[in-house]
């Protein structure tokens, strides 16, 4: 048995070789159609752009983004900062949503009656509109940093509480069972078994918290139009003025950072759990 | 059986398990046992087949702790029981050698001790040089053979099986039947193997007993009269297709 395994162990750096060739020609093939769905699109844009004539700010030419938006210095310094502040605003909302999201799911998940008293209030939150508690929450907490949080958090706990009480919940009968065997304690179950094994699912849940913390900071933000602009209140700006360029140079750098930070989240959870996890059906 | 007697160890006859008018019914109705005595001996492997859903397992879980009978007194005399579930149940983010340790872990063994008895068990299911190997790297009967190792960890008296190797390929399966037989003649613990495969516990046991189908009761006994540890040839002589062909009949009649 062990030669066997062993032999596939030292076969295995040609296979990588081979398939690192294979990735080239695959990841052209892959890129390929997306990029073309690109190029027509812009084509149709410049079209759309040129045929509105005095009413070209309504759809600027692509170009016109980045030598009216991105390259001037201006622009770019007040993107710049607002996308810093709209960052920092994210990942603390994020932040607080982890934390709030895990001790909440493993409060659920140590008594059904805790899951049974405290699961409505998380579908609740969910299905709140947000945008109509926004006024309220500037009202009691300002419009600075704090209240920005707290719009971020709300937006991002659902998926951090279903993922996590999920993942918590998921594990295999019998290897609770094994615990159980051996008189372990709650504590040692949550910490040595459903923990562990509730990562995978923790870190999907972070990576669309992560998504929706930007969205959080960014409608807080729009919404509040007042402290220091985030890049919300920019494209608000930028929206009010009929300034064109600069609002889709702004637009484009905000859905930037929520597919940044969404893929970071989907890094780090792979370096987290990939060398183990194997998701099913692969 | 009117063949010769087995061998036995020198060690004085200790009962590890001793189930007496065991009787099981669940919460919902279903009666999943009704009057079984069983006693299992150190010393003695005994294998329990049945059809599905005949109560085979609930004996196990009984004898565990893992459930309790609703009637009758089910004794086990020791606190060291092994458990081997029909699946290998390892953590697939601990490493070989992380998995074996766990019992001894959760038992609180201080590190060197657990990390010597592990490293004992692997050696002993032939799993060295697999110790950094994740779960996902091995195959069914390696796994199989690791979560064996993690129970010997325990160094248990009643060593109790679940199905441990049915979802194997039959060579695999073959192969992990010597290696337990090797361990028990080793070892000598008492155990209790559930299976469906009656050649596989007419080749493993010394004593062979059939279930018949809800409620699960015993309806015949079979000693095994071949020498421990086993001569894999055994199994293409006269005597053990006979023996074979006897507990299948038994198995038929119980279930009709």
């Amino acid at each position: 048995m062990s030669t066997v395994a062993k032999a596939a162990t030292t076969g295995s750096p040609t296979l990588a070789i081979s398939t690192r060739k294979v990735d080239v020609r695959k990841s052209v093939r892959q890129a390929g159609p997306p990029l073309a769905v690109l190029a027509g699109v812009v084509i149709v844009w410049y079209i759309i752009s040129f045929a509105l004539g005095t009413k070209s700010f309504l759809l600027p030419a692509p170009h016109r983004i980045f030598t009216e938006g991105f390259f001037d210095p201006e622009v770019a310094t007040d993107i710049g900062t607002a996308l810093l502040r709209t960052t920092g605003v994210a990942l603390a909302g994020l932040a607080i949503a982890i934390i709030i999201g895990i001790a909440w799911a493993v409060a659920m998940s140590q008594a059904r009656w805790v899951e049974r008293s405290l699961f409505p209030y998380a579908v609740i939150l969910q299905c709140i509109p947000i945008l109509a508690l926004v006024p309220l929450i500037g009202f009691w907490f300002g419009f600075e940093f704090f209240a920005r949080m707290i719009v971020c958090v709300m937006i991002a706990l659902f998926p951090m509480v279903s993922n996590t009480l999920f993942g918590l919940q998921s594990v295999d009968k019998s290897q609770r069972e094994l615990f159980r065997l051996q008189g372990a304690s709650r504590f040692t179950t949550l910490t040595k078994l459903q923990f562990p094994a509730a990562l995978p699912a923790i870190f999907a849940g972070m990576r669309i918290s992560a998504g929706l913390a930007v969205v959080g900071a960014i409608v807080g933000d729009f919404f509040f139009r007042r402290g220091q602009p985030g890049i919300g209140s920019l494209i608000g700006t930028y929206q009010s003025r009929l300034l064109g360029p600069e609002l889709f140079a702004s637009i484009i750098s905000a859905s930037l950072l929520g597919v940044v930070i969404f893929a970071l989240f989907g890094l780090i959870g792979r370096a987290a759990v990939g060398r183990w996890y194997e998701p099913a059906g692969s | 059986m009117t063949l010769t007697a087995p061998a036995r160890p020198a060690t004085a006859t200790k009962t590890l398990l001793d189930f007496s008018n065991v009787a099981m019914q669940f919460k919902n109705g279903t009666i999943a046992l009704s009057g079984v005595d069983l006693v299992v001996n150190r010393g003695e492997f005994v294998t329990v087949v049945g059809p599905s859903g005949c109560g085979k397992s609930t004996l196990l879980r009984i004898a565990s702790g893992l459930e309790t009978a609703s009637e009758g007194t089910a004794t086990v005399n020791t606190d060291r029981i092994g458990y081997v579930f029909q699946d290998a149940t390892l953590l697939p983010w601990r490493d070989v050698q992380k998995n074996v340790e766990l019992l001894a872990e959760l038992n609180k063994q201080p590190g060197a001790a657990r990390r010597a008895k592990a490293k004992e068990a692997i050696d002993l299911v032939g799993l060295k040089g697999f110790e950094k190997s994740l779960p996902k790297e091995l195959s069914g009967g390696m796994k199989m053979r690791a979560s064996l190792a993690r129970s010997l960890t325990l160094d248990p008296e009643l060593f109790l099986f679940d199905e441990p190797f049915g979802a194997l390929d039959e060579i695999t399966r073959e192969r992990l039947n010597d290696e337990l037989i090797r361990l028990f003649a080793e070892k000598q613990f008492a155990g209790l193997f559930i299976t469906h495969s009656v050649s596989e516990a007419v080749y493993i046991s010394t004593k062979v007993v059939v279930m018949s189908g809800r409620p699960g009761k015993i309806v015949d006994t079979f000693d095994v009269p071949f020498d421990m540890p086993r001569d894999p040839e055994i199994r293409y002589t006269g005597e053990f297709a006979e023996l074979v062909g006897k507990v299948s009949h038994a198995l038929r009649e119980g279930h009709s």
